[in-house]
């Protein structure tokens, strides 16, 4: 039992990151209908700027309280993935908006390919490994489950910022405006909503949220490589499927249930196999619930 | 990005002006954008520690650059503007002959191309056998290679182009043809030609049973839930070590053979029973013409199929699933044999892929190709065979000629590696050929049956599937 | 052509008690109905009647909550549509449709639209592709042949000149027939059309009178139409069905619907006094269609909201004209599924297994027999019957009046166990053992 739930615990973990990546792709496709398969790069974009930002605080300033670190980390990387998901929308994106559906998809798989080997070019191949931010954890009393302070970090971070987001898209005008350009976009802009703006606030949004990932998981292993954008990008991709696309909480629950789904497999069957696992339940999740654990159902209209 | 000009073009004042503040923007941008992903760099100590270098000078390039390119675009606008409508007038003519006829020469083309490429290295070296020495490499690079993804690509073409069925994980068909080929002939020894079959019917079997569950679903579920199961694949190719070796890969694969000829260097080889001189070009040669064929004859199936009522089905799927159901179709057999039919031939290809190196591995299989494979059906036109080959020809042959740029060496220094960029300028060409044409190369679609006359039909009215 | 239908006086299409629901949402609440051989049946009502639902649920695009569709064709097969596969519908018992809002193939050409409707004939004769592939000759005469059928057609909308061209590309008005031909192109025995008329100008809307009367006179297809365009409906059907809120409210022909009070309420939704008024106001205005006039008053600017949402769910879309005298039909809609549940509820719990006198724990030798060969027992009641301990054609048999009674509670259903003999069809089947059914019957299974 004490194992099942350590294994949860670095579960949940794993599963905030997947999460927080997820609602970037679940909110751009339940706004332009569209995969952002760039996103995972963005995320890994996002990383690689946490890292720089260490290595300069680090470099230029020396000892800076770990508290601090992390939270320049985050606020830097925020506003700079923000930016550049902002440019890449603007530039790959928003030509093709209202054209050809599957145009965006092969502009955002370009995007992919060029974004991760545009780090590869400027950073080099190898993996970036920092030393570790946070240290120690504490064990629950009477029991042998340790919680380490970094992945209640993770958890702690994601939850505050899930609060922050859900007031931003439930309770701010940008949010209202969002939410009615995912309903219907013609409609949004006859009532005077700018929607390509609302849409790059979309997609900036997403951004951040990945980079906040970035970092978190960067925090969490230590390492980055130019690589790294693909496979969270396909499991938090999955999780939004899961969750049901489109739907914001589902992004989360997703999310959740794809790093518990990994987490448990690896540990009690075989850790090989763990993405196998996650797909396969994709797959059969999918089949039996076609729009996933909380996506409304798609109503075939005749 | 492109401006929309609304100023008269005479105020050239406002116009610099304009362009001046948008290029300092860009300039703006550019510098938050790179400020630190170029601006440092991250580079391992001896001790494995990371250690940043500054790089500012680089940094400034980049920003020069962006707000220079943006100050050009925006200031140049009116003027393209202009050029663009008198261009316009001067376009709207028939297609020319060499258009319509390009399929022709195009094909007469890739039949001497092997012999061609010989004969004029022959003429540049001065012996026979230096242009056969010679012609290796285009031969085999771009030859085979490009022609391997035409095949793909036309075999993905069933499934996204004419069924409009998005399938992310395409290249598992190709694994499942190329280790079949591999396994099958490493236990039981049997033969390329009985092989190459039998792969295609394993991949289509697979299309079948993947297919089966996953085509109720709908739209992108579609395209996630094949992404997952290409991935499914390559990940139990490389964990079920017993059988497939891992990442090790599978080496000493069986040489394809011509009718029981083989390609080997001893007296009864290919050469020694033609009396030519020993080369490993000759079954390169062999290896061109026989994808040639295949490629070939995944085109024939296609245009044949597009005549009958299965093809027509098809295109009508991806037109609207519902008014098909309403005219008496079924629409999962319908879809499930698009399904199998693409993988039959990502089958053929794979099994002739491991006959090729001689060796497949999982790595030859990772998402990206099926993303590229994709992105070529998409950037030559949805359905039309001879701009997917274009696409296809385009995007390797480019990306294997930057191989080539040796040269550049001379203008960035010896540390210049052209590799390295190969597949960044393949992301960002895949971009902008998207965005400058949305529809592909070709983007129109030939009817499969006419009345009176044939018309080509517009991109316009062709939908492009909800699956 | 009315003495046609007397003379062939068979129903083609015979819709029992049937009810849509969509969660707790009644669109299509116990409708009865027939539509003759041979004959223009119009199902019209106001917006959110419940209209398209029908046509949804006869073609298998939905499958009814209860109830039963009886498709017999002019050879005598009979479906039960509602437990077919909707492309199964097309092709074993050919009834055809078109869409509201216009379904083409808009990046096929015309001919290749015509070409895909004959896809089953075509596969047939292609050898399901392979010997089509190797160029066998069968296939190459059948493909021709079916290029002269859509030539046919193509004469018969007047768009042969536009054969090549894609059908994304016609206007509106051709679109309408093209999918009319397109329909046709399928050789359906029952053809049913959603909204023929809509958008079309009136000598459009003449030409369609025209094509369809054609149509049927000359192929002898029988014709299912939702109508708004009055002048259509008047003019050529034979019967109509009025529907609102998912109830029949008039059924007849097109002179006795017109001057029903209650249909004319439904359409202008006024309370009952301005109705008479609005009569008086007519007659003395020398209006002697009511209706037309309604028309003209209300339906086109319900279109509009239709159109915006052609497919919304028929109570959210009560117009707002239709309130006052809706409000009232609302309430009884609303409240007989009630009723029927407080009468149901307190059996249900009596019964759950073994109220029914012959209710049983489970299968005999363990194995069921298939309930859903009596006619008027779906999967649905199958399971439900399952469920309350009936497994075989001899408990059904055997049934008293009381047990009657107590099924009926809790299939929800009342009088339908008498009226379609269940009894006796349960006697004939329990004879028979585990023989066929009494009469031959295709669909169902799948």
């Amino acid at each position: 039992m004490e194992y099942f739930i350590q294994q949860s615990i670095n579960g949940l973990t794993l599963g905030s990151i997947y999460g927080l990546i997820a609602i970037g792709y679940t909110m751009v496709y339940g706004i332009i209908g569209m995969i952002n398969f760039a996103h995972g790069d963005v995320f890994m974009l996002g990383a690689f700027m946490a890292m720089i930002i260490f290595l300069a605080l680090t470099t230029f300033i020396g000892g800076v309280p770990v508290v601090l670190a992390l939270l320049l980390m985050m606020v830097v990387a925020m506003l700079l993935t923000g930016l550049w998901s902002w440019t890449i929308e603007r530039l790959a994106y928003r030509p093709l908006r209202g054209s050809f559906r599957l145009a965006p998809l092969i502009t955002a798989i370009g995007m992919s390919i060029a974004l991760s080997n545009f780090v590869q070019v400027t950073q080099g191949p190898r993996n970036k490994p920092i030393p570790p931010l946070v240290n120690g954890g504490i064990t629950v009393y009477g029991t042998n489950i340790t919680i380490a302070y970094k992945q209640m970090v993770i958890i702690i971070v994601t939850a505050v910022l899930l609060a922050a987001f859900w007031y931003l898209v439930n309770k701010t005008s940008l949010g209202r405006a969002q939410r009615s350009c995912e309903q219907d976009r013609k409609m949004a802009a006859l009532l005077g909503i700018d929607v390509d703006r609302t849409i790059s606030m979309t997609f900036v949004m997403g951004a951040m949220l990945a980079a906040v990932a970035g970092t978190l998981y960067l925090m969490f292993y230590g390492v980055i490589s130019f690589t790294d954008g693909f496979v969270p990008g396909v499991k938090a991709f999955t999780a939004a499927v899961l969750g049901g696309i489109g739907s914001l909480p589902g992004a989360v629950v997703g999310g959740l249930l794809i790093g518990l789904i990994e987490a448990l497999w690896s540990a009690y069957f075989s850790i090989d196999y763990k993405d196998v696992a996650a797909f396969s339940i994709l797959a059969i999740v999918l089949i039996f619930l076609p729009s996933g654990i909380l996506g409304r159902p798609e109503v075939e209209k005749v | 990005m492109k401006p929309i000009v609304d100023i008269e073009p005479k105020e050239s004042d406002s116009v610099f002006a304009k362009a001046l503040k948008e290029g300092l923007v860009a300039g703006a941008l550019a510098l938050g954008l790179f400020c630190l992903i170029v601006g440092f760099r991250t580079e391992q100590n001896i001790r494995n520690e990371l250690i940043l270098t500054q790089r500012w000078g680089l940094l400034a390039i980049f920003v020069a650059v962006a707000a220079v390119a943006r100050f050009l675009i925006t200031y140049t606008a009116p003027w393209r503007e202009e050029r663009k409508k008198t261009r316009r007038v001067v376009e709207a003519k028939e297609p020319s002959a060499f258009r319509k006829s390009f399929p022709k020469i195009g094909l007469g083309l890739l039949f001497i191309y092997p012999f061609l490429v010989i004969l004029i290295l022959a003429a540049y070296n001065g012996s026979m056998m230096g242009g056969l020495q010679g012609s290796l490499k285009y031969v085999d690079n771009f030859g085979i290679q490009i022609l391997i993804y035409v095949m793909l690509a036309w075999g993905l073409n069933i499934v996204v182009g004419l069924a409009g069925l998005l399938d992310l994980g395409y290249v598992a068909f190709y694994a499942v043809g190329a280790y079949s080929y591999a396994l099958l002939s490493a236990h039981f020894g049997f033969s390329f030609w009985l092989l190459l079959p039998m792969a295609g019917i394993f991949a289509a079997t697979w299309g079948v049973i993947l297919g089966f569950p996953v085509l109720r679903l709908r739209g992108d579920y579609l395209a996630i839930v094949t992404l997952a199961f290409g991935e499914i694949i390559r990940l139990i190719l490389i964990n079920w070590t017993v059988v497939t070796k891992g990442t090790f890969g599978i080496s000493g694969i069986a040489k394809a053979t011509l009718f029981g000829i083989p390609f080997v260097p001893g007296p009864n080889g290919f050469a020694a029973l033609l009396g030519l001189p020993n080369s490993g070009v000759y079954y390169k040669i062999f290896l061109y013409y026989l994808i040639l064929l295949l490629a070939l004859l995944t085109a024939w199936v296609t245009i044949r199929l597009r005549r009958m009522p299965i093809g027509r089905a098809w295109e009508a799927l991806r037109e609207d699933e519902i008014a098909c159901r309403s005219l008496g179709i079924n629409t999962t057999t319908t879809k499930l044999t698009a399904f199998a039919t693409g993988a039959m031939f990502g089958g053929f290809a794979g099994s002739f892929f491991a006959a090729r190196q001689g060796f497949v591995s999982p790595e030859s299989f990772v998402f990206l190709e099926s993303a590229i494979i994709l992105a070529m059906v998409v950037l030559g036109g949805m359905g039309s065979l001879v701009g997917i080959a274009i696409a296809a020809a385009v995007m390797i042959g480019g990306t294997e000629l930057l191989r080539e740029l040796e040269f550049l060496k001379l203008v960035f220094g010896n540390d210049f590696t052209p590799e390295l960029y190969r597949m960044l300028l393949f992301g960002l060409a895949m971009i902008v050929v998207m965005v400058w044409k949305p529809r592909g190369f070709a983007g129109s679609r030939e009817p499969s049956a006419f009345l009176h006359k044939r018309k080509m039909v517009s991109g316009e009215f062709t939908k492009e599937g909800h699956g | 052509m009315i003495s046609e239908v007397q003379n062939n006086p068979s129903a083609i299409l015979r819709v029992e008690r049937l009810s849509m629901k969509f969660g707790g949402l009644i669109a299509i609440n116990d409708l009865n109905f027939e539509a003759k051989r041979g004959a223009i049946t119009a199902l019209i009502g106001p917006n959110g009647a419940g209209k398209t639902t029908v046509f949804n649920c006869i073609t298998g695009f939905y499958k009814p909550t209860e109830g039963m569709l009886t498709l017999t064709r002019q050879n005598g097969e009979e479906y039960l549509l509602e437990r077919m596969a909707d492309f199964v519908i097309t092709k074993k018992a050919k009834v055809a449709r078109t869409f509201q809002n216009i379904r083409l193939f808009s990046g096929l050409t015309v001919l290749e639209n015509l070409l895909v409707a004959q896809h089953n004939p075509l596969m047939l004769s292609s050898g399901f592709t392979v010997l089509g592939l190797l160029g066998f000759p069968t296939y190459k005469k059948a493909a021709g042949d079916a290029i002269e059928k859509a030539r046919f057609w193509l004469e018969k909308i007047n768009l042969v000149d536009r054969a090549d061209d894609p059908a994304g590309d016609l206007p509106y008005g051709a679109q309408r027939r093209l999918e009319i031909a397109r329909a046709m192109c399928t050789e359906p025995e029952l053809l049913c059309l959603d909204e023929p008329a809509a958008g079309l100008n009136a000598r459009e809307s003449a030409e369609l009178n025209k094509l369809l009367l054609d149509i049927r006179a000359e192929t002898g297809t029988s014709i299912l139409l939702i109508e708004h365009d009055m002048s259509v409906v008047m003019e050529i059907s034979d019967h109509v069905v009025v529907l609102e809120y998912g109830t029949k409210i008039s059924d007849g022909t097109p002179d006795t619907v017109k001057n029903d009070p209650k249909v004319i309420a439904a359409y202008l939704g006024v309370e009952d006094e301005e109705v008479v008024e609005l009569i008086e106001q007519a007659e003395a205005a020398g209006v002697d269609d009511i209706t037309a006039a309604v028309d003209l008053l209300s339906t086109e600017a319900l279109h509009e909201i239709e159109e915006a949402h052609p497919d919304a769910a028929p109570v959210e879309l009560i117009p707002a004209a239709a309130i006052a005298d809706g409000a009232s039909s609302k309430v009884k809609s609303a409240r007989k599924p009630a009723a029927k549940k407080t009468q149901a509820a307190p059996a249900t719990s009596k019964i759950k297994a073994g109220s029914t006198s012959n209710a049983l724990e489970a299968p005999r030798a363990g194995k069921a027999d298939k309930l859903i060969l009596i006619k008027g027992i779906g999967p649905v009641n199958e399971r439900k019957l399952n469920e309350h301990g009936i497994f075989h054609f001899d408990q059904i048999a055997a049934w008293k009046k009381a047990d009657i009674v107590a099924a009926e509670a809790y299939l929800a259903f009342d009088g339908r166990i008498a009226r379609e003999d269940w009894i006796g069809q349960a006697k004939k089947l329990a004879k028979e053992g585990q023989a066929k059914p009494a009469q031959k019957k295709t669909g169902g299974a799948k």
